[in-house]
């Protein structure tokens, strides 16, 4: 296990009476690609900047390889951010974009004529130096921000949703290309960003953030497989969440109808929430189905179906590459291992907390 | 709002009629007081008295007293917007890092002294220098020895700087609160220091309105007559008060439009100079 680059403890930070983090422990491994995800306002973009330095929390330490660097202003830090917008220089030329952290550290001429081909190289636009950032495409420029940050050789790299704005078709090369750029640099990520399949496709971790607290944390599988609340759940993909009956140790009461599953430890005839994944149920004739419903909505979308089926008075949500028209009796039918059981909040509040302690 | 999408092709030329009809009133305004007066100082300017073309109205500003006149203005509204520019620079940075609900507030505090009749600031001013006036009535109170400011050069730049000074503030404020606060965070995250980060990023990327700043202070400041006439005394003529004696007291048309061409010419070199360093074009200078 490598070290800890960025440990953050018992970060706190109000806004305006707003507690936006609070007492938040999180640390982040060398060269580990790191996802904060969650909802606008969650708090993720906080976390960045206080990591960057562009916010002091009111609460809490920052340590950099152990190092306290909570004081410590941005120019000091041996990290650099890539911001939402990429903020080039606008009055710069892309080479000058790219030169000016090497030319505030005093390299030589060569050095960094050499480092700015490498780096154009690196994101694919050789022979852009002379060009003026208003003059490329969103897509161009957040390459040239990443270029612009990479020449100093960060021990970390920010990264403030920085394909945001970009299309989907561009911003699925760009992850790659993140990917890529990652592995090749040797360099650590920490990624901001509220699209679930953005956090999914890059990173070897994510943390899910809600209301400023962490909900969870995890590789891409583990959260998606396994949330550890309704949130995570919820937020992560699409899925049904049922309110159930833990009648005990692998077997669990969903409207009505008893579900083998695999779950063990949360007592006998407890009330907890269930979450199946709609790409996990799966249908088949009445008669062989746990539960019988009726298919109320049918769209197409391309890799699959998505259809709406009402059993026991709830809406299930359904994936699947077979297609059952509406108004088609159907059974449902689940894996155990494909129900994850978790624990009911009993108020908002532990909903938000839950994961914390 | 009107949606234009989805419009039949006839409709941008309602649009452009309409907008045709619009500019009229301002064509004729513009024809009838700034084309025609231009063209009447041109006509004098380049006239005798007996309407014969001659050169001589404008050859007069190399005469000692026109010239000494032209360079005095010239020196006192450079010294005067080179002092607006050091007193708003940091005033506007000021403003433009407040939070956006305290900004309009503190905009108007500075822009408040333009409410006020632009003779009655100077006359203030004027009773306040004035050798028995309220500065040196107090300074005396404190047995301290009076001050000798008003019919000084010193005396004009002061007046020029107060009446000015809001016109470089506020172009100031512009350019500055229109630069992405991420720009500034940006070259603080790639290592550079507060003066590294002036100089490189915020002072170049406020250079538009460094420009107009500079043209809205310096072309009045040159041009004006009343503030000399009401702090510089009787004794010390710049080439506004020159060309203000030719109309209203020599009645030589001909002379003061004469020498109003020579100062048009130093205003449009000035614009000149100053469109040269707006690249962007950014600036409201021409």
């Amino acid at each position: 296990m490598s070290a800890k680059l960025i440990d953050l403890q018992h970060i706190t930070k109000i806004y305006d009476g707003n507690t936006v983090l609070d007492d938040m422990n999180l640390y982040i491994r060398e060269n580990e690609f790191l996802t904060l995800l969650g909802p606008s306002g969650c708090g993720k973009t906080t976390t960045l900047r206080i990591i960057g330095g562009f916010e002091k929390p009111d609460k809490g330490a920052v340590l950099f390889n152990g190092q306290d660097i909570t004081h410590l202003p941005p120019n000091k830090r041996q990290l650099n951010t890539v911001f939402q917008k990429y903020a080039l220089f606008p009055h710069m030329t892309i080479a000058e974009n790219i030169a000016f952290g090497l030319k505030i550290k005093g390299k030589t001429r060569s050095y960094i004529q050499d480092k700015i081909k490498y780096a154009l190289k690196l994101v694919n636009l050789d022979g852009f130096e002379s060009r003026m950032p208003d003059s490329l495409s969103g897509g161009q420029q957040q390459r040239i921000a990443i270029a612009r940050a990479i020449v100093n050789e960060p021990k970390l790299l920010l990264l403030d949703e920085p394909l945001g704005a970009l299309d989907l078709k561009l911003r699925q090369d760009m992850q790659y290309e993140l990917i890529r750029l990652k592995n090749e640099l040797g360099i650590t990520f920490i990624y901001v960003t509220h699209d679930q399949e953005e956090a999914l496709t890059m990173s070897d971790t994510i943390v899910v953030m809600n209301q400023g607290y962490i909900q969870q944390i995890g590789t891409p599988e583990k959260i998606y497989n396994e949330p550890e609340n309704a949130f995570v759940a919820d937020f992560i993909g699409d899925s049904n969440i049922l309110p159930s009956l833990m009648i005990r140790d692998e077997l669990v009461e969903i409207l009505g109808a008893r579900f083998a599953c695999v779950d063990k430890g949360f007592g006998e005839n407890r009330p907890v929430d269930v979450v199946i994944r709609p790409e996990d149920v799966d249908l088949v004739s009445p008669e062989e189905g746990t539960l019988q419903g009726v298919v109320t909505h049918l769209i197409f979308k391309g890799v699959h179906y998505e259809m709406e089926v009402t059993a026991n008075g709830f809406e299930w949500l359904v994936h699947s590459t077979d297609m059952f028209p509406v108004g088609t009796k159907v059974g449902i039918r689940v894996d155990p291992f494909d129900i994850q059981i978790m624990n009911k909040p009993e108020s908002e509040d532990e909903e938000a907390v839950a994961i914390d302690a | 709002m009107r949606k234009t999408t989805g419009k039949k092709p006839e409709s941008p030329r309602i649009i452009y009629f309409n907008q045709a009809a619009m500019t009229a009133p301002y064509l004729f305004w513009a024809l009838a007081f700034i084309i025609i007066p231009l063209l009447m100082i041109f006509y004098y300017g380049l006239t005798d008295k007996t309407g014969a073309f001659t050169l001589a109205n404008v050859a007069a500003i190399a005469t000692a007293e026109h010239s000494k006149a032209l360079w005095l203005a010239l020196a006192l509204s450079l010294v005067s917007t080179a002092i607006c520019l050091l007193l708003a620079y940091p005033l506007a940075m000021i403003l433009a890092n407040r939070r956006v609900s305290q900004q309009s507030f503190l905009v108007l505090i500075f822009i408040l002294p333009m409410w006020m009749n632009f003779l009655l600031r100077t006359l203030a001013w004027q009773t306040l220098l004035e050798k028995t006036g309220v500065i040196n009535a107090i300074l005396t109170f404190f047995h301290l020895p009076p001050l000798n400011i008003i019919n000084t050069p010193g005396a004009i730049v002061l007046g020029m700087v107060y009446n000015f000074l809001p016109f470089m503030i506020l172009p100031l404020y512009n350019s500055l609160t229109k630069i992405d606060p991420s720009v500034v965070n940006a070259a603080y995250d790639l290592g550079a220091n507060g003066v590294q980060t002036f100089c490189r990023v915020i002072f170049p990327l406020s250079i538009p309105g460094v420009i107009s700043g500079i043209t809205m202070v310096f072309v009045p400041a040159l041009t004006t007559f009343v503030i000399s006439n009401l702090l510089g005394g009787s004794k010390i003529l710049l080439i506004g008060n020159v060309i203000e004696q030719e109309f209203t007291q020599a009645s030589n048309w001909h002379l003061g439009s004469g020498l109003s061409i020579v100062l048009m010419a130093f205003i449009i070199v000035n614009m000149v100079l100053t469109g040269i360093f707006d690249k962007n074009g950014e600036g409201t200078a021409l």
